[in-house]
């Protein structure tokens, strides 16, 4: 199937969404039913970049504090060199029209603006700040075998579940 | 061989990370179409795990089990970078975060994470709960009400140009300027 085809389809997929979920969680786009052994590949994908998280020190909750405090260039080094090396590879799969390993069309869906862009975000800033991790690190420190992580990950699941629960009551 | 090894040992400097980590977002897409994010793999585990009353979370989330394989995935990665290439010394903290956490006894460098205020013993204490436990609760609550954290909105949305995660990623870095300045100098003498 063509580009355009798998556009028109995830657009159709979001539109009669009511709660809007595949905007929300990023649902993939990839429209093909595998056995489920095809997704190891992204078990090692995320060993891989894992090991590069801790490596680069990111997960550290002390790297975290410099950069709000603007105590080291470190941090903004790391995420202003990935999404500049991001960009450039998105615009070379568009502009050589590169598919996947599949030979499906390459389809990055657009963000809709919700208020919940500021509100939402200032709020995880705030726990950013305080764990020192966001979502990816959190992982690769507990398996580093920093156990009480654990429980900072089980909070982050009730705090996803309770915005799932009042999420109609809230500005979006 | 060993020498290999203890370079992997140290710690890589940014310019090779950084742009390692953003050739996730090209990596994802080959492999299947996926879009870099990995907040929402909390929101598939409650899909997965709660079957919910809640119509948020009533979807097809083994659709995205790719997203969990994934963040299994950096748990193994971090199993792999503690026991195969751990590192050699004390990690690097800026003598003014060192003189500054010295004031509210955080004096050990040697894990990525203060043991003094992050540890089993810490969650007893009022200041290492609201760090673990309500710091945790507003990661979950705040990525998903923002649809993304830094994976997802940070390096995916700008790499992809969008204005809702720049508005979100300013959002986050101000939510933490504002935390880790005004707010947490509080929270730790507690």
């Amino acid at each position: 199937m063509s580009k355009g085809e798998v556009v028109a389809e995830f657009r159709k997929l979001t539109d009669t969404d009511p709660e809007g979920r595949a905007i929300d969680s990023g649902l993939n786009e990839s429209r093909l039913s595998l056995p489920w052994w095809h997704d190891i590949k992204f078990l090692i994908a995320g060993a891989w970049f894992g090991l590069l998280l801790v490596k680069s020190e990111v997960i550290s909750w002390f790297r975290i504090q410099e950069m709000f405090r603007l105590q080291s260039f470190h941090m903004y080094g790391i995420i202003g060199s990935a999404v500049l090396v991001g960009m450039l590879s998105l615009w070379i799969i568009r502009r050589f029209g590169i598919r996947t390993i599949y030979g499906e069309p390459i389809v990055v869906a657009d963000k809709k603006f919700h208020k919940g862009n500021i509100y939402g975000s200032l709020l995880f800033g705030f726990g950013w700040a305080m764990t020192g991790a966001c979502p990816g690190p959190l992982y690769a420190q507990l398996g580093t075998g920093m156990l009480v992580i654990g429980v900072t990950i089980i909070s982050a699941l009730a705090g996803t579940w309770v915005y799932g629960l009042l999420r109609s009551r809230l500005p979006h | 061989m060993k020498e290999v090894l203890e370079v992997l040992s140290e710690p890589w400097p940014w310019y090779v990370s950084g742009p390692l980590i953003g050739l996730t977002v090209p990596l994802l897409l080959l492999l299947g179409n996926k879009s870099f994010g990995i907040s929402s793999s909390f929101s598939h585990i409650c899909a997965a795990v709660l079957r919910p009353a809640i119509p948020f979370f009533r979807y097809d989330w083994k659709k995205e089990a790719w997203n969990l394989w994934f963040v299994g995935g950096l748990v193994l990665g971090g199993v792999i970078a503690a026991n195969v290439f751990p590192f050699s010394q004390d990690i690097e903290v800026s003598n003014s975060l060192k003189a500054e956490l010295v004031n509210y006894g955080v004096t050990r460098y040697d894990t990525l994470l203060p043991t003094e205020l992050f540890s089993f013993e810490g969650l007893g204490t009022l200041r290492g709960f609201l760090l673990i436990v309500v710091g945790g609760f507003l990661v979950g609550f705040g990525t998903r009400y923002a649809g993304g954290c830094t994976s997802g909105h940070a390096i995916m949305g700008l790499s992809n140009l969008q204005l809702p995660s720049l508005v979100a990623t300013v959002s986050f870095m101000a939510g933490g300027f504002l935390m880790a300045n005004a707010i947490l100098p509080f929270i730790l003498t507690l």
